[in-house]
Order: structure tokens, then sequence, then C-alpha cells
């Protein structure tokens, strides 16, 4: 069998890694316009900070891929036959395949406002964009401009301001990833975004783009008719799936490519998981099109089942929420579903230090008491301790008298468990909790 | 990506402010007055400039660390360390890395005092250390007293760079206290007093097989002799206990963290002065195997070494007189010196602070054997929450390559790890803990991923 992942991304390494090991004797062989080898696209930021070189943010050694009979080619796919099961790439060559999987991942959009084509005007999503950066803010940028208030804005502020640019943020909601973070969590967010010297606005939008006599970005005029100056603009305003390949194979498509349960396109022996894929069906509350580090390793690994055993589908379930990420120097975790606005039937709990930057916020169902969500900001806590209270429905009395089971932080460490039970005990009186469990040193 | 070194080469730099710049003028001052204190004939003033040097060096590093990062809120600052040449194997780095070896090779072997009391090129260096050594010690300095208060001072001053640097993290303020202490105290003040007071130089902090020769028929013998009845029994009864109860209790409860990255002195050196070098270390699968191969044989070495020394010792077999003396006096040199001081210290700007701990040291060597396999310690993973991004990786001193455990959700035993905790430090997504527990389910990995089991290291 011949199996054929176009995309080296997490999702088509990970699929590859598992089908290895479900067929040690397929041959397999990945595809990708991008880069030579896998890399870890969230640290990409990484890089241009200086934190580490490009080698470095490869999971595997090179070595690794040969000695697991992994062939890699680095080039772009540019035609897809479904009947005649070929995938023609732009260095000339054909691949023929038994199964194909399309993992193509996404690129930064780019909206349609006047001038997004100028010099020093880009997304930040792929390495190419990343060797763009590299090379436009080398010298002569002294302020840059970010649109959107998201994670790939936050990572570009800490980027650019690292290297000593004024960074001015122009964000459409009325707080920090305001879709996402309930008002506290922003405001803590906020706080980090104003000790670096970010300068936010907020309710506002991109209107224009002007342009210098070379054809560069010189200066951007928002919604609100301010004029900023600057020399590099940054276009965070979420990505969008690569169907360059998919429409070429004339598969359907939407948003992304649409798949089944089974990750399976609508040409035979065509499968597609990621970024780019969008699912016909999917549960109440979760999304066509899942765009994380995380949903791409996990449609990977399900594809990967499919693909190697044909007669037993795997089918994707996006299976209980989690996320991570960093905002400046403050770390943030998420367990199970904490939505930005307050949840009918549901509680929300919030514990915050009053000066130093921690949060935690618990949300349960006022009716069973059962844990719904967490929101951590600042503080760790163990991903399979609430993975497994969030499953059963773990009352939010017997989650906080245990909170010390769940908590992550390196030894020495100070311990909130206290004053968060002491809270939820006035805030909650008729659910009054006993903490019966801290962290120790000498026990987990 | 065929350009992944060009890449880097283009990152911008942020400018360096006037006041950095000024900081670090004095360091470099300092370095600089370390050459007439070392060749100015007249010895007033070459001492004169060597306590100036100390002066300038020490407050410009001092002024420089609270300038870098006291001024900005806490958190990890790894800013550019791949980027600039000091810090990157760049020409600053490989100049510090040559001055370093220079400094040993005279130190080990072209220093010692001929008959006319003449340290060689570090004589001037070492009598500028006249009068505070017959304060402290009640006898005149040499070239050993000179490297300590190098060492010591080296600490202390990175050591307070260390603190400011970490501050966010209690974990790191603990730990870097400790090293501090402990080589201020046991590693330098203590000996001193000991000889105040002729008794012998006796390292409270140093043991077998680290400092292979206390438990040498011979270093016994003196200890014994010269200690007097109490004192001499009660350092014979540390270092031996220390190596054969201490070790294992402690290492079983804490892993060998608390030996490597809280007490040890050359432990001490590195998480402090070879901070800025952590990342430098090699994380390849080769530099793995040579790893194994160099560390557990220095181990057999030194304790086959040690058992021959005391048959030889004891008389039983006499045709070993011959032998185990110029065995003991070829270790000495080539571990002692070469690998510990020369290539330990030495490369530290080119291959990381953790050259010696991580290839040579045969009691890293002891203290991982039991660690991997007699202990509850082990960095946990957090579930599913690992990026693969490489931070772990790239700042553990020690060349492991933490990602291919955080990746697949899989705890992390190894027997190289120091427990410096910087791997968890350096996580962007608090994948990474530092944990003493039961030693049952300890390679237990996560349920919330699903590890590929293709070989990584073999």
């Amino acid at each position: 069998m011949h199996l054929v992942l176009i995309g080296n991304g997490i999702t088509g390494v990970t699929c590859a890694l598992t089908a290895r090991q479900l067929q040690p004797e397929a041959r397999i062989t990945l595809v990708s316009a991008e880069s030579a080898h896998h890399f870890s696209r969230p640290a990409l930021m990484y890089v241009y900070l200086g934190h580490m070189r490009y080698q470095d943010i490869k999971p595997y050694e090179d070595w690794f891929w040969a000695e697991n009979r992994l062939e890699l080619v680095h080039a772009t796919a540019t035609g897809l036959d479904t009947d005649r099961k070929t995938v023609q790439l732009d260095n000339g060559s054909v691949l023929t395949y038994d199964k194909l999987l399309l993992a193509t991942g996404s690129r930064g959009r780019r909206g349609s406002w006047p001038g997004s084509e100028l010099a020093g005007v880009q997304t930040f999503v792929t390495l190419p964009d990343l060797e763009l950066l590299t090379r436009d803010t080398r010298q002569g940028v002294r302020e840059a401009v970010i649109v959107g208030g998201g994670l790939i804005g936050v990572e570009l502020a800490e980027m650019l301001a690292a290297k000593g640019m004024a960074v001015t943020m122009l964000i459409r909601d009325a707080r920090y990833w305001g879709a996402i973070l309930p008002a506290e969590e922003a405001a803590l967010v906020q706080r980090q975004l104003d000790a670096h010297h970010i300068v936010t606005r907020y309710e506002t939008e991109l209107k224009e783009i002007l342009a210098d006599e070379n054809g560069r970005v010189r200066a951007v005029r928002t919604t609100s008719d301010e004029k900023l100056p600057c020399q590099w603009l940054g276009l965070a305003i979420g990505v969008e799936p690569n169907l360059d390949l998919a429409k070429a194979g004339g598969l359907d498509t939407d948003k992304g490519v649409l798949v089944n349960e089974h990750l399976q396109t609508s040409a035979p022996e065509v499968y597609a998981a990621g970024d780019c894929a969008q699912l016909r069906e999917f549960a109440k509350g979760e999304l066509a099109v899942e765009q994380l580090w995380y949903t791409g390793r996990q449609q990977g690994e399900t594809v990967a089942y499919t693909l190697c055993n044909a007669t037993t589908p795997r089918s994707y379930r996006r299976g209980q929420w989690f996320n991570s990420a960093k905002f400046f120097d403050l770390e943030y975790q998420t367990y199970g579903r904490v939505p930005a606005e307050p949840a009918a039937g549901e509680h929300s709990f919030c514990w915050q230090h009053p000066t130093r930057d921690a949060l935690l916020r618990i949300n349960f169902r006022t009716d069973t008491l059962a844990v719904t969500g967490l929101n951590v900001l600042g503080l760790r806590q163990r991903h399979d301790t609430w993975a497994a209270w969030l499953q059963a429905g773990t009352p939010v009395t017997e989650v906080l008298a245990n909170l010390g089971a769940a908590n992550f932080d390196p030894e020495f460490f100070r311990q909130y468990e206290k004053v968060i039970v002491a809270q939820f005990n006035q805030q909650f009186p008729q659910h009054t909790v006993q903490l019966r469990r801290r962290k120790g040193l000498f026990s987990i | 990506m065929n350009s992944a070194q060009t890449l880097t080469a283009e990152v911008p730099l942020p400018e360096v402010a006037g006041t950095e710049k000024l900081l670090l003028t004095l360091v470099a001052l300092g370095l600089l007055l370390l050459l007439p204190a070392t060749f100015d004939a007249d010895a007033q003033r070459a001492h004169w400039c060597f306590f100036a040097a100390l002066g300038l060096i020490s407050v410009g590093t001092l002024g420089w660390a609270g300038w870098k990062y006291g001024r900005k809120p806490p958190g990890v600052h790894h800013h550019n360390l791949w980027l600039r040449a000091s810090t990157s194997r760049g020409a600053v780095a490989w100049i510090t890395g040559i001055v370093l070896t220079g400094f040993y090779v005279i130190l080990y072997w072209f220093s010692s005092p001929d008959d006319q009391g003449n340290y060689g090129p570090l004589n001037q260096l070492v009598h500028a250390l006249d009068p505070f050594s017959q304060w402290l010690r009640n006898k005149p300095s040499d070239q050993w007293f000179l490297y300590g208060t190098f060492y010591t001072l080296a600490i202390l001053v990175m050591g307070v760079r260390g603190l400011l640097k970490y501050r966010h993290s209690p974990y790191h303020l603990i730990r870097t206290g400790s090293l501090m202490f402990f080589q201020l105290g046991f590693a330098f003040l203590l000996p001193g007093l000991l000889l105040a007071f002729q008794r012998p130089e006796f390292y409270f902090s140093y043991f077998w097989p680290l400092k292979q020769d206390y438990l040498f028929p011979d270093t016994v013998g003196y200890l014994l002799k010269d200690g007097g009845p109490a004192l001499g029994v009660f350092m014979v009864f540390w270092t031996a206990v220390i190596s054969f109860v201490g070790v294992p209790m402690l290492t079983y409860f804490f892993g060998k963290r608390w030996y490597c990255s809280w007490v040890c002195g050359c432990g001490g050196l590195a998480e402090t002065a070879g901070d800025p070098y952590r990342h430098l270390s090699d994380k390849s699968r080769t530099a793995w195997k040579w790893e194994v191969r160099i560390i557990y044989t220095v181990l057999v070495v030194i304790v086959l070494l040690t058992a021959l020394l005391w048959v030889g010792a004891s008389g039983a077999v006499p045709a070993l007189q011959g032998i185990t003396q110029p065995l003991s006096k070829a270790y000495g040199f080539v571990i002692g010196a070469l690998f510990a001081g020369v290539i330990g210290v030495g490369f530290y700007p080119l291959m990381g602070a953790r050259v010696w701990c991580r290839f040579g040291c045969p009691m890293a060597a002891y203290l991982g054997l039991l660690q991997k396999h007699f202990s509850r310690f082990r960095i946990t993973t957090n579930g599913a929450q690992c990026i693969s991004c490489g931070n772990c990786s790239n700042v553990c001193e020690m060349g492991i390559d933490v990602k291919q455990y955080a990746q697949r959700g899989e705890p992390i035993i190894r027997a190289s790890c120091v427990g410096c905790g910087m791997c968890s430090t350096a996580c962007p997504r608090g994948v990474l803990n530092l944990e003493n527990g039961p030693r049952e389910g300890r390679y237990q990995g996560s349920q919330l991923i699903h590890a590929d089991s293709l070989r990584i290291l073999s």
C-alpha cells in the first residue's frame, strides 16, 4: 500500500507515525511545499525571538524519517487526479497513491483592505511568513501595527516588541480575545500588554493601508479615522484552509475540504484532516473547521486508523476541549468549556489574586454542581485530573476539596487552594467546602 | 527550507542601549585590568589593578544583570540567546573559551610554586590575595586559593544574576541560594578556616567518587592523622557515610538534583556562570551515545582504581604497589584536571556548562543510576498539552531532548537529568513538572495522548 500524505504539519506527521505503527510494511510518503522536515508551527515565534534556531523547533531529528521509512518529498502538489489516483508535483514527478490524505493546513487571512498587498504587510502562519518577517523587519521598522486581538496577534506583539519596535494592536472586540476570554481573564492579559508597552486600540478596525513612494506600508488609517504611522503591518485576523489542491482535484469544498465523520472527502480513498478539513456534521458547541495544534494531532491519528484499516473506519470524536497559550509572561490553560459570556444553567466561580497575575475560574452546573470548564492564568493545572473530573461530571464541591491534586505548579510555588476555597465558601455558602487536599513536596 | 542558517542569521537584534553598553564596558575594563595585574612588574600597582579588576567585573556584572532583568516584568528571558555572538558560538564565545581554557592550562600545569614561592604567570595574582588568605586561612595564598576565590566570586556574582533573572520562580530562587550558600560556606570559607586551625583542608560538600581521593587509602590515612582523633574520624565518617548511605537515600527521595543542582560546586558554577550557555549542549542522539560510553567508563575506572588502591595498601598483593600510584596520578591528570577543569569549564561558551557533569563526572553517573532505578523522582508531562515547541530541550544543559518525552505524554526519567527545573520554567504551556512520587506507575504516561512507540534512543 502506498500512503501519500500532503502536508508535513502536525496532522500529516501524526498520521504518518500512527500509520507506520499500524502498517509496518506500508510505503508512506510525506509531501510538503513548506519545509523539508516537520517543524513545530507554534514555535516559529521563538526562532524570531532568538530562543531557538530553526533546527531546534523540529520535533524529530533528521535521521528519524529515514529510519522509520517515511519518505519525504519537498515539493508542491499542484494537481490531483482522483480517478487515476495520482498527485502531480511541481518538480515534474507524479506520485501514485493507494490512499491519499490532504493535510494542507491553512494560511493567514489577508482580508480585502486597499493596500493589503503592499510590501511590509503580511500574515504570520508559515515558515515563509517567518522568513518574510525576518527580512522585512531587519531594519528601518520603528513602529508596527497588528490587526487582530487573538493568539497570533499577541505572539506578533511579543516578537516585535522584543526587538524594540513600538507596537500598536487594532482589536475589533471590546477586550482582548473577546470571543474566547471572559472579562476578568482579558483584563489580566491586558496587564501584560500594558507592562510590555503594547498600545491597544479596542473596537477599532483597519480601514486603509497607506503606501510610501516605494510601495511599502508607511501608515494605516483606522475605523476611528486615526492615522498610525507604521513601517510594518501584521494581519492576524485568523486563518483559512489551503484548498488549492482539493479544488484542483474537484473535491467538494466549502470553507474547508468537506469530510464525513471518517474524515473522508467526496472522492474515494481521499481523506482530509487538520486545519484544512471541514466536518459536514459536528456536535453542538463544536466547530466545523478546527484549526488547533491539538485537534490537528487528534484528526491525524484518527484518520490513520481509517487509512490503514478501511473495514473498520474510525469516527472522529472531538472529545473534551482543552487548550493553552502564553501571553507574554502569562500562561493560560483551559479544560472543558468556558464561554466568554456566562452560559445559562451554569455558575461561573472566578478567583483572582488581588495583586499577582493569578486567576482560576471554574464553571459548573447550577443543578448538579457538575464542573463544566476551567480557566487558569498564571497557574498550572493537571490535565489528566481535570479530564477525569470533567468526564465524570464531578461536583464542584468535590473538585474544590481536592484542588491540590490538580495543582501542577512547580515545587515551592505559592499555593492558593486555601484562599480559593475560602472565597468559594463566601460566594456559595449553601455549598460549603472543606479543603482536603493540598499539594505536598513528597506526593503527587 | 534550504536556508535554516540564514534565517537565524538574519533575525533582527534590538539595539543595545547606552546603559547596557556602559555596564558591559565596565566588565570589559575589569577583564583588561587583569593583564597589568598579571604582568605589571610593580607588585604594588599590580595588586591594585587586581582588586580594581575584581571590583569592576563584579559591579559591572551585577549592574548589568539588574539593568537587563530587574527592570523588566519577571518571566522567561531567553531573548536573542541564539542571535548574539557571545551565546551562540560566535567570535566572542570562541575568545571566551580560549581564554578560559588557557587559564586552566596555566593553573594546572604552569603555576606550581618554585623554591622562591613564585607561582609562574599567576604569581602576581596569587600574591595579591596574600592578605586575604592570611586573614582567612592564616597562611599565604597559593594558586588554588586564587582559583577558589575566582570560582566563588563567579558563583556569587552570577548567582545574583540568576536570582534576578529567575525571580518569578521560587524553585530557582531557593535552588540558586542553596548553590551560593554551599559554595561560599562549605567549599570556600570552611576549608579556609580548617586550615587556619591547622586542620586538613576538607570540603564537606564534595564526595567520592567526584572527589575521588577522599576514599583513597592515602587521604583517609592523612585525614585520620592530621584531622585529629575527633575531627579526622568525623571527616572520614562523613565522606563514607554520604557516599554510601546519604547519596542513595537522598536520591531515592529527590532524585540526583539534591546534589547536582543544589549542592555541588561544579553544578553551582554551571547553574550560575554557565546559565547563559545552557542551550549550547548537544541534544543529538549521537551526543547521547558518547555520553553513555564515556561517563560509565569513568565510573567503572574510578571504582576499580579505588578498590585496587585499597588492595595495594593492604599489602596483600605487593606487586600492586608499583601500579596503583601511577594509575591514580594518571586519573587525576586526565579526569580531574583535563576533563573536569580544562574541558569542563573552558568549553562552557561552546558546548554548554555541563560538559563535565554530562560526559565525565563519576558522581553524576552513580547518582544517575540511582535516579533511574531507585528513585521517586520524575518529570511529569501534563496530559496532551505539549506543542513540541522545543523550548524544554533547548534549555536542557544536560542535552536531554526533553520534548521527545513531552510530546508523547511520557514522564522523563533519565539518568543524566540534574533536576535544574529549567525545562519546566521555559515551557510556555505549563507541561513539565519536577515531582517526587510513588515508584509504582512512575513510567506511566498520560492517557490523553497516544504515544508513538517509534524509537528515539537506541
